[in-house]
């Protein structure tokens, strides 16, 4: 099963900065394994960050991202306690959402 | 939906950083440069790397009940008594009593799944380093516990005599030449400003330069998206060097991290780091 | 006169090695009775069951594994002499020296007379690329490269290069003034094994260790001197 996401998201200014660490293999289709065989492809396709129903940012992936991706970004009118959620969802159609607490 | 959305693409960085490197013997582009690259994605990744992933990991590894006898590593002592993981990573290797031998961290983390938990070495020395999905406790386990002596001082015990025999071991085993290309630890790691490709080599037997680099092991390794330690750091150098594979553990491992580590003492702890 | 140079230049080598223990001597002296007690280690002496250590320690921490099989724990005469004179930060005698270099020497096979020592230096552009062989985790059946850009500068459109060997960037134009057979024999001799020339050379013995067959070695002895190689345009 995948790792839970790391979650942080602060109030900065009139800003909320979220950094989102995600745990994920990241397979581009094009790397081969020792015995020279070609490992498919595997990567997250769609990240999507809500917050109390609202969709603040989401993004579409294609296999040229890094292994273990660290995101950031920063949305408006966010205050502490709220809660905001991430979801992956990847070319197997695995998913994972995890949640964070916004701070000061 | 606000249109203030500003995402930084850290993780694109991090892939062009991956492509930038796996094809460095293409790309025309210089050591300072690629040095640079890495500089500024540590910067990116510093408050958070994904070596958190693997602390995370390890946190409940060393907390979760397992083996045959079913009981966490919570009472696994590290040097400074049973369970207490603070302050560990600055002590280590030294010697063990209980063991009555010299070890590192993993060489301890090994001994005490096994004798606590009850699990098969053998088994466990099948899997030292992840591969991908395949991942290792070892570096999971290796990663949190150094996280719990950031910014404390490298010193390793010096005063019973198995130390003082594994440092200088370690320090003959540094100079020996062998295998199908005569290569020895010194071939590479003796001369300062020296590298292989663009990969700059650090002088290990020089004090200064082995705090620079020691300090920030296990390290979060983004070429692989793996997290390494100094056993798989012993094991890949030996690899290069064209010597059979060094055995997870083994005496020559230890020694070898022994010597590297008491070179690098007065070093401040940062691991886990981040490395090419 | 290149063997000459190359003496000189291991001399040189020498001298300097023992020129830094000399200085670390009176470093190790002004610290050595405090060092016995708790000291740096840097300082800690040598002790005469250390170097057996080594052999015990070592048979007892690899697994063979692939095509590295525990033979390449055994050391030849150089190996064996290069490492210790180095751990002891001591400078070879002049006649180990050259016990090493007169063995090494007669360990170099020549190509069938008539068989020009040039190959095609495209070819040898690809080998001197190459780092692949004689890791366990290689297929041993691939023919190895030579990597000698991990050492080398050599063709000047590569700018991965590692330095730590000489740059052999205009390496046939700058070696222009020895007569061409000498040239051509010495190059491939050095790659061949280069420890005929300079014992303890860092670098691999390509040819005496089965490395690179003398073919590819003849494509870098081309890489090197062919007029129209990217090293000497
Ligand atoms: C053929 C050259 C070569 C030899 C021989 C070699 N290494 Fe390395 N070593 C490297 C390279 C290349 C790196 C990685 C540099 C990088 O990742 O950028 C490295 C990295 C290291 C590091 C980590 C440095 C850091 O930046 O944190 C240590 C420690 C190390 N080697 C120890 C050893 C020891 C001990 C030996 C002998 C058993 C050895 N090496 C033999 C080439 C070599
Ligand atoms: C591990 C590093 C290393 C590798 C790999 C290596 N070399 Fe070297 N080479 C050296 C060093 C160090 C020297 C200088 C000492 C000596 O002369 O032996 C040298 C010297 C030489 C010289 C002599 C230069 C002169 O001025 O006379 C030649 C020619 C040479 N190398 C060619 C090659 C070729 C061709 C390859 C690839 C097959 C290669 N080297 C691979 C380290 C290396």
């Amino acid at each position: 099963m995948a790792d839970p996401m790391r979650i942080r998201a602060r109030i900065e200014g009139d800003q909320c900065v979220v950094r989102v660490l995600i745990g994920h293999e990241m397979e581009t289709g094009q790397r081969r394994d020792a015995t020279g065989r070609l490992v498919p492809a595997w990567f997250i396709q769609r990240v999507t960050a809500t917050t109390g129903g609202r969709v603040v940012f989401s993004a579409s992936w294609g296999p040229a991202v890094s292994k273990n991706p660290v995101i950031q970004f920063s949305y408006a009118g966010a205050k502490v306690g709220d809660r905001i959620q991430v979801t992956w969802v990847d070319t197997r159609g695995d998913r994972r959402t995890d949640e964070a607490v916004v701070s000061a | 939906m606000p249109d203030s959305r500003r995402p930084v693409w850290w993780a694109a960085l991090g892939g062009l950083l991956a492509l930038a490197l796996g094809t460095a013997s293409v790309v025309a582009q210089s050591a300072q440069e690629t040095a640079r690259e890495i500089e500024r994605y540590r910067e990116a990744v510093a408050d958070s790397s994904p070596g958190e992933l693997w602390e995370a990991r390890g946190e409940d590894l060393w907390k979760m009940p397992r083996g045959p006898r079913n009981v966490s590593l919570e009472r696994c002592d590290l040097g400074q008594g049973p369970g207490v993981v603070a302050g560990a990573l600055a002590r280590l290797p030294r010697w063990f009593a209980d063991a009555d031998r010299v070890m590192d961290l993993e060489t301890r983390l090994l001994h005490c799944m096994v004798t606590l938990q009850g699990l098969d070495p053998a088994v466990l020395r099948r899997q030292p380093f992840g591969n991908g999905e395949q991942r290792s406790d070892f570096e999971a386990l290796s990663a949190w516990i150094a996280a719990q002596s950031r910014g404390m001082t490298l010193a390793p015990p010096l005063d019973h005599p198995a130390e003082r025999a594994a440092w200088r071991l370690g320090r003959e085993l540094f100079f020996v030449r062998g295998g199908t290309h005569d290569f020895a630890c010194t071939t590479c790691h003796a001369q300062s400003g020296r590298r292989i490709r663009l990969q700059e080599l650090p002088n290990l037997s020089r004090p200064e330069e082995a705090r620079r680099v020691l300090g920030t092991w296990p390290a979060y390794r983004v070429s692989q998206g793996e997290m390494r330690t100094l056993q798989w750091r012993m094991n890949d150098c030996f690899r290069q060097q064209r010597f059979p594979d060094l055995v997870f553990g083994s005496e020559v491992s230890v020694a070898l991290v022994s010597y590297l580590l008491h070179n690098a003492s007065g070093a401040a702890l940062a691991a886990p780091g981040v490395r090419r | 006169m290149r063997r000459l140079l190359a003496r000189a230049l291991s001399a040189l080598q020498r001298t300097s090695a023992r020129a830094l223990c000399l200085v670390l001597g009176s470093v190790a002296l002004s610290l050595v009775l405090a060092a016995c007690v708790v000291g740096p280690p840097q300082t800690m002496p040598r002790e005469p069951g250390d170097a057996q250590r080594v052999r015990a320690a070592l048979s007892a921490s690899f697994v063979a594994r692939g095509q590295a099989g525990l033979d390449r724990l055994e050391q030849d005469l150089a190996q064996r002499l290069c490492s210790e004179a180095e751990a002891a930060g001591k400078p070879l005698s002049d006649d180990r020296v050259q016990a090493i270099e007169r063995e090494n020497q007669a360990l170099i096979r020549w190509p069938a007379a008539g068989t020009p020592l040039l190959g095609d230096w495209r070819s040898g552009e690809r080998i001197a690329q190459s780092g692949v062989g004689r890791q366990w985790s290689d297929a041993p059946d691939v023919p190895a490269g030579g990597n000698c850009y991990a050492c080398h500068q050599l063709s000047p459109d590569e700018f991965s290069y590692g330095t730590l060997g000489p740059s052999l960037l205009r390496y046939a134009v700058l070696r222009a003034q020895m007569p061409r057979t000498e040239l051509e024999r010495y190059t491939y001799g050095r790659i061949y094994n280069p420890q005929a020339w300079l014992a303890c050379s860092n670098m691999p013995r390509f040819g005496s260790h089965g490395i690179l067959t003398q073919d590819q070695i003849r494509d870098l002895v081309a890489l090197l001197l062919a007029p129209d190689s990217p090293i000497n345009r």
